[in-house]
């Protein structure tokens, strides 16, 4: 086949590039320049957008032996991503802007350019394995290196983008890939592993936020209430700085009449209000879902062994069942969740197997929603 | 998979070394002598240096004292941009202004823009016609709105991206007007087209080895002896105390042989490549009717080698990719310093829009070339371009 290795400048996806092209694929080096603007050099321990990545994937590609080219994906990404994750945070919600890169960048402007160049599929260095099951339909399964699985990032690719995709890293844990870039000579094997958001650079959310938002805030402060005596209890600079499930960051000035730590329940961009309360009323038993998105056939109810829901990365598996209604995704959990985000993604698995996906739009508790 | 044959289209970023500057280079590269050294070893360095120096003015028409060697032509655009401009203005503080054109290269540009940013100069980059050639009107309404504040005017003779030829003539008749310095980047100039230091009437010209078939990293600045210059580089002095470190004895005489033998045969050069260029331009729009040049039309306001197309419907950066696999080695003609492609500041200053500055390809020719060459453009275009729209839709 012809490949394009999209290649960040780190480790995994080098090695990525670097198996695809040894199973004997024709393999093109791809960078995505994602940035409008790109700093030249990392600060801390990030992993993608800057021009020293850029280089590191240039020089992968060199080692491996692979042509290497620079596609600049910026706009699409702007207007795909960026102006996404923001909308999000100004509406209240915690968007996963990884996803949506994939959904929309990686997965989509990428393989879309590939094929039309004549390019057969997209390689990166996701940790996820695909096969083809018995009706002939490619499935995507958890990596075996649970740890650092990221079928929940991909839970939003369909069976186009799936047949189009290769990722030659699921079948091998981290620790492997690293003692393989460095037997391969690929200088990135020692290159920290990229956590945060890319495109914020200091990995200050909330500053970035402040900065990029400006009017488009739906407000700049508002109140801190506490949900058990309706008390004002501190105040914020901005509804768009706090996630569902927060427990940090809240600057209460004083205890708790209860002594318990407060987390944040319920964020209203409208009225600039932050509800808090103690831990066990996090716990959420019903999730709503919209926006679907099937890796292979539409299921209509789930149930059973093996049937489960992961709710936010590297979030654990919650026993579910999951009813189908066209664009509506209705999750029963069987046991309670805690700090669910609406915005983040529900990734739905039969046992390792990724069913779906579809962004958690409400949750709520059995005896009445929140 | 077989490697192919390589076309090599992109001679307006380097060209391939000639043989009479690799000898020179060679033989000097077993040579000891440091230029600045007293002894019988440094006199021989000493002397082929000057040797150089003086082969250089004799082909460009110089004086072999207004040859200053850098270390190529960035390196020549800064001696020239910020060793003037300091110098005016330390004579003079009213002459805050620099000059210039929206379709300079970076090596001009760049120093204009730090020179506004961090040293208070007052740059103004004047607008071009369609061509992509300065709008001397424009020029002269601004010389003559405050004269006296000019520091300096920088003009490029030829355009890198597009080929189109400047109005350098016109330009130092102008800055001659009012006392004014005129320098001018002839990178792409030298060996193209007839470049005479004299008669241009130029305060200040830059070209490099590298594109006239001599080494990298070495270059010079043909600067009037009369004109002060503030140096850049501070050490010892060695060229006329404006530039200073050890001079690169083989380089230079490598850079002198390739300028002597490129100027020499500049005339046929020119007819040569023009006409592969021609062809090529022709052929290609057999195959693709919608392809158009941009720039000058092909002609004396035009340098010969360069062809400059758009192709609609396409992004450069897949057409070139896709020629790449073909083994032809052209350019999408933008700077591209971040590895992230940007749209051709040229093409934009020449009216462009983002879309139309996106979707070109320079092919640029050369002493290597042949019709071989425009046999295997001609053949690949037709199916690269399809797929690159295709890769659109």
């Amino acid at each position: 086949m012809r490949v394009v290795a999209a290649m960040s400048g780190g480790v995994d996806s080098a090695v990525a590039a670097a198996r695809a092209a040894e199973a004997g694929h024709d393999v093109t080096g791809i960078h995505l320049a994602l940035s409008r603007n790109p700093a030249s050099y990392r600060s801390g321990a990030r992993g993608c957008c800057t021009i020293e990545d850029s280089n590191d994937a240039r020089r992968a590609a060199d080692v491996i032996g692979i042509p290497f080219y620079v596609w600049d994906l910026s706009d699409r990404f702007h207007d795909d991503v960026v102006e996404d994750f923001m909308d999000e945070y100004a509406a209240g919600r915690t968007p996963n802007p990884c996803l949506r890169c994939n959904e929309k960048i990686k997965f989509a402007a990428v393989l879309d350019r590939a094929l039309g160049l004549g390019f057969d599929a997209v390689a990166t260095g996701h940790y996820a394995q695909l096969r083809t099951g018995d009706d002939g339909l490619v499935e995507m399964h958890r990596a075996v290196d649970h740890g650092k699985d990221q079928s929940y990032v991909l839970g939003v690719l369909d069976q186009h983008q799936l047949r189009h995709s290769l990722f030659p890293l699921g079948d091998t844990t981290k620790p492997v890939i690293r003692e393989e870039a460095a037997r391969r000579g690929l200088l990135v094997a020692d290159k920290p592993d990229s956590h945060d958001i890319c495109f914020v650079a200091n990995g200050d959310n909330a500053g970035w936020l402040a900065e990029k938002l400006g009017d488009r805030a739906p407000n700049h402060g508002g109140d801190i209430v506490d949900s058990a005596s309706g008390d004002v209890i501190g105040e914020h600079s901005g509804t768009y700085g706090f996630t569902i499930g927060q427990r940090k960051g809240l600057r209460i000035g004083r205890p708790a009449p209860d002594g318990q730590p407060r987390f944040v329940l319920d964020i209203e961009p409208v009225s600039g209000t932050v509800t808090v309360g103690p831990h066990e009323e996090l716990a959420v038993d019903r999730v709503t879902g919209i926006r679907p998105r099937w890796c292979g056939t539409v299921p209509t109810r789930l149930f059973g062994d093996g049937v489960t829901v992961q709710l936010r990365a590297h979030g654990g598996e919650h026993r579910a069942v999951v009813t189908v209604d066209g664009d509506q995704v209705g999750i029963e959990l069987l046991d309670p969740a805690y700090g669910i985000a609406p915005g983040q993604a529900a990734v739905v698995y039969d046992r390792t197997r990724v069913v779906g996906s579809a962004t958690i739009s409400a949750t709520g508790r059995v005896g009445g929603p929140r | 998979m077989t490697e192919p044959r390589i076309t090599y289209l992109d001679h307006a970023a380097t060209t391939p070394i000639l043989p009479v500057a690799v000898e020179a280079m060679t033989t000097e590269l077993a040579e000891v002598g440091n230029a600045s050294s007293l002894h019988a070893s440094g006199r021989r360095a000493r002397r082929m240096v000057e040797e150089s120096r003086e082969t250089i003015a004799r082909a460009l028409n110089s004086r072999p004292g207004d040859v200053v060697f850098t270390s190529g032509g960035t390196e020549a655009d800064n001696l020239a941009l910020k060793g003037i401009f300091w110098a005016r203005r330390a004579e003079d503080p009213r002459r805050v202004r620099i000059l210039s054109t929206a379709v300079e290269h970076h090596a001009v540009l760049d120093p204009l823009v730090w020179l506004a940013e961090a040293d208070g100069a007052e740059v103004e980059l004047l607008p071009v016609d369609g061509r992509g050639a300065l709008r001397i009107d424009a020029l002269r309404e601004s010389v003559e709105r405050d004269p006296e504040s000019v520091a300096l005017i920088s003009v490029m003779w030829a355009n890198n991206e597009v080929g189109t030829l400047q109005p350098v003539a016109e330009t130092v008749a102008l800055g001659a007007e009012h006392g004014i310095p005129v320098h001018s980047d002839a990178v792409q100039a030298v060996g193209a087209v007839p470049v005479d230091f004299a008669a241009s009437g130029l305060d200040a010209l830059t070209f490099t080895g590298h594109k006239v078939g001599g080494p990298y990293g070495v270059g010079a600045l043909l600067v009037r002896r009369e004109l002060t210059v503030s140096a850049l580089v501070h050490g010892g002095g060695q060229e006329r105390d404006i530039r200073s470190g050890t001079l690169d004895v083989p380089a230079i005489a490598g850079f002198a042989a390739a300028i002597e033998h490129s100027v020499k045969v500049q005339d046929g050069h020119a007819t040569r490549v023009a006409a592969l260029r021609d062809d090529l331009v022709g052929r290609i729009a057999e195959v693709v009717p919608d392809a158009h040049l941009h720039g000058a039309a092909i002609g004396p306001e035009r340098l010969p080698g360069n062809t400059h197309l758009g192709f609609p419907g396409c992004e450069g950066d897949s057409l070139l990719m896709l020629l790449d696999a073909y083994g032809i080695e052209c350019s999408t003609g933008s700077a591209c310093s971040a590895g992230v492609p940007q749209p051709s500041h040229v093409l934009l200053a020449m009216g462009c829009d983002e879309e139309q500055a996106r979707h070109s390809l320079r092919f640029s020719f050369g002493h290597t070339s042949t019709t071989a060459d425009v046999d295997a453009v001609v053949a690949a275009i037709g199916p690269v371009v399809e797929r690159a729209r295709a890769a659109r839709r």
